[in-house]
């Protein structure tokens, strides 16, 4: 019988498991550094869930993410959606009445307006590097803090430096600049934390219509000094869901299971715990059949192609 | 002997080759473009002019070392950087060392015909007629044959079929040089496509309108494919900037433009340059008429059209159409693009079904 629904969210920095019941709660979930090995993680991922799970017990596979493609033909996922979409229908699932989802993870950052259990408006930055965890990483690394404790600090703050944080490089001089100036830590980590979320407001939230409940997720929302700088900057309570760092996860595994509902399909097409027995492998080249030098990517299940893409026309078309 | 080139722009080569080979002239059609002709536009332009300027800039190039020693390119004038662009283009092209003369088309016809006739020789206007009737009606063919691929892509009985029977047209009208056969093949392949929907899915079907800079919708190369894309999410794409409607406009036929302006009225009143005012003004259209959401496209720092993104969210409030503004350069990827649209394509399916539109006809999505 089928109880468990799975959901897989690769992103660049993190892969994130979810295991959910079929009262869509979560039991399990796994958060893993993708590392530039997307591949690797994923079986690791799976692999840690094999022995607590039978295949026979998995009712639907979705996946999201930027490496979304990818996870979806190496598992044979049900689904296979955009990270927008799954973090707000998680959002949803969690708080039913939210009205703001913010959400920053490692590479990338994006508000969503819901209204009515419906999202109507998105902004999604994925450029600019100042308004996400990575840049968090670097400084808190710079400064010799572990990242964790990042947010305390902020806390600790009397009276917060006020940083430029229009961008990554300007924010990090003059950060520099303040510490010569003779700051203390905590000042100047709640004032970056302050430009983080001005700048996020600025440019993502520009025009957007922010209302209450908020939804803070993404992996930095584990960082306390940001939820505050939001708060303050916004004047309303920012509320930071249990599973904050794998709602991605969750989004598209209650999207699997939608989806198999919705197309009164009686199997998912979960491809087993056994993937990991497989070796999967990612080939690269660069057509030269035109001037447009497409880089034609292949993977591999063992010898045999299973999924290709990178083309702009059709001439690779057959797998 | 002269060997005339122009820019690419969708599928305007077709009308602009027929025009001048019924001159008598050689044409030499720019390579279609490519990461090459992006690559070389992008080296030699100015680094703050926008899209549309580097890839014409690279189509020039390309065509030049294929022999073409005259660029015709559109001028004009009016609040956009467009009208300056054939002047920055030949002094870059002439810096690179390329000997080309180049024909600037003004709005004004007797300047452009007399300009024409001081660098190609006598054209006599009877010709001229003839060429153009060609060209025009060629372009008015196409565009007919492609709001119909635009409308039935979602709606396909076997993938990639509108497309290729696109394809095919293109390549036979390209080829024939009669009014009557051009007629002929627009009826033929009109029943053809025909033949390959499934009509009977077109009420679970989105439609989504298309607004923006015209260079920008109308190159599936700049801007990533993204009628093809959307077709491959169900959509039906619908959009009012087309070279044939930018022409009639130009010839004062029909009264589109007054539609569009009246249409804007309470949210702009005002020509801002190239297409800003229709983006607001077909924006409201399409609320109107019920489309599901709209797409503005525009080159990054393209200012007509940063004017009607500013004005946007207010239509989309007021006239209750959700709206995605997506601008672009050469660094625009292809992976945060789809993940966008994707985003925008299932905001409005939930929103169609939660309005009720599909489950009164019995279609539960959720
Ligand atoms: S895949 Fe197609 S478009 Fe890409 S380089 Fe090869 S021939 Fe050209």
């Amino acid at each position: 019988m089928p109880r468990y629904y799975l959901g897989v969210d690769v992103g660049s920095v993190s892969t994130d498991i979810a295991v959910l019941d079929s009262s869509m709660k979560i039991v399990d979930k796994i958060y893993l550094r993708t590392k530039g090995q997307p591949l690797k993680v994923i079986s690791e991922g799976i692999n840690q869930l094999q022995d607590k799970y039978d295949n026979s017990e998995i009712g639907a596979v979705g996946t999201t993410g930027s490496g979304r493609n990818l996870a979806g033909v190496i598992l044979g996922a049900d689904v296979i959606k955009n990270e927008i979409t799954t973090h707000a229908v998680a959002a949803v699932h969690m708080i039913p009445d939210v009205k703001t989802v913010l959400e920053i993870g490692g590479q990338d950052s994006k508000i969503i307006i819901i209204r009515d259990g419906v999202a109507v408006d998105f902004a999604m930055n994925s450029v600019c590097a100042a308004g996400t965890g990575s840049f968090l990483d670097q400084q808190a690394a710079r400064l010799e803090i572990p990242i964790e404790e990042f947010g305390e600090y902020a806390l600790r703050a009397e009276a917060p430096v006020r940083i430029a944080g229009r961008c990554s490089v300007f924010a990090e001089s003059d950060m520099i600049h303040k510490q010569q100036l003779g700051h203390d830590l905590p000042e100047i980590i709640a004032g970056l934390s302050a430009a983080m979320v001005r700048n996020y407001l600025n440019n993502l939230a520009k025009g957007k219509d922010i209302k209450g409940p908020i939804i803070f997720q993404g992996g930095v929302a584990a960082n306390v000094g940001i939820k505050k700088a939001f708060e303050d900057e916004l004047g309303i309570d920012v509320i930071v869901p249990e599973n904050y760092n794998v709602m991605g996860a969750v989004g598209a595994a209650i999207l699997a299971r939608e989806e198999i509902a919705r197309l009164k399909r009686k199997k998912t097409s979960f491809k087993g715990f056994e993937i990991t027995d497989f070796n999967f492998k990612t080939t690269s080249f660069e057509c030269d059949g035109c001037p447009n030098c497409c880089e034609i990517v292949n993977i591999y299940q063992d010898s045999q192609l299973i999924a290709r893409w990178g083309a702009k026309c059709p001439r690779w078309e057959a797998v | 002997m002269k060997k005339i080139t122009f820019p690419q722009m969708g599928d305007m080569k077709i009308g602009l080759k027929a025009l001048f080979a019924e001159l008598g002239f050689e044409v030499v059609v720019p390579p279609k473009i490519s990461k090459k002709t992006l690559d070389l536009g992008v080296k030699y332009g100015p680094e703050f002019a926008c899209l549309p300027l580097k890839i014409n800039l690279g189509n020039f190039i390309e065509a030049l070392e294929k022999g073409a020693n005259v660029i015709v390119m559109g001028g004009g004038c009016g609040p956009c950087r467009f009208g300056y662009y054939a002047e920055v283009q030949r002094a870059i092209l002439e810096d690179l060392g390329y000997c080309f003369e180049m024909i600037v088309l003004e709005p004004n016809l007797l300047r452009d015909y007399q300009h024409i006739k001081k660098i190609l020789g006598n054209v006599s206007l009877k010709r001229l007629y003839n060429g153009l009737k060609l060209a025009l009606y060629k372009i008015y063919m196409i565009d007919n044959i492609y709001k119909l691929v635009l409308a039935t892509r979602a709606l396909e009985k076997k993938k990639g079929e509108i497309d290729s029977l696109y394809s095919s047209f293109l390549k036979k009208i390209d080829q024939v040089s009669s009014l009557k056969k051009i007629k002929a093949l627009k009826d033929e392949y009109q029943n053809k496509i025909k033949e390959n929907i499934n009509d009977y899915q077109r009420d679970e079907r989105l439609i989504i309108g298309i607004v923006g800079e015209i260079y920008l919708v109308l190159e599936p190369f700049v801007n990533l494919n993204i009628e093809e894309k959307l077709g491959e999410l169900g959509v039906i794409v619908k959009r009012d900037i087309y070279m044939s409607s930018w022409l009639s406009h130009f010839l004062h036929l029909g009264n589109e433009m007054r539609q569009i302006k009246k249409a804007a009225e309470d949210y702009l009143d005002s020509f801002v340059g190239g297409h800003g005012l229709d983006s607001i003004g077909n924006t409201v259209r399409y609320a109107r008429v019920g489309y599901d959401g709209v797409i503005q496209l525009a080159p990054f720092t393209c200012m007509p059209e940063i004017i009607s993104q500013t004005i946007l969210p207010s239509v989309s409030k007021k006239e209750k159409i959700p709206v995605l503004s997506l601008f672009f350069d050469e660094h625009t990827g292809d992976a945060g693009l789809q993940t966008r649209i994707e985003a925008f394509v299932d905001l409005l399916m939930r929103k169609k079904i939660y309005d009720g539109k599909l489950l009164e006809k019995g279609i539960n999505y959720a």
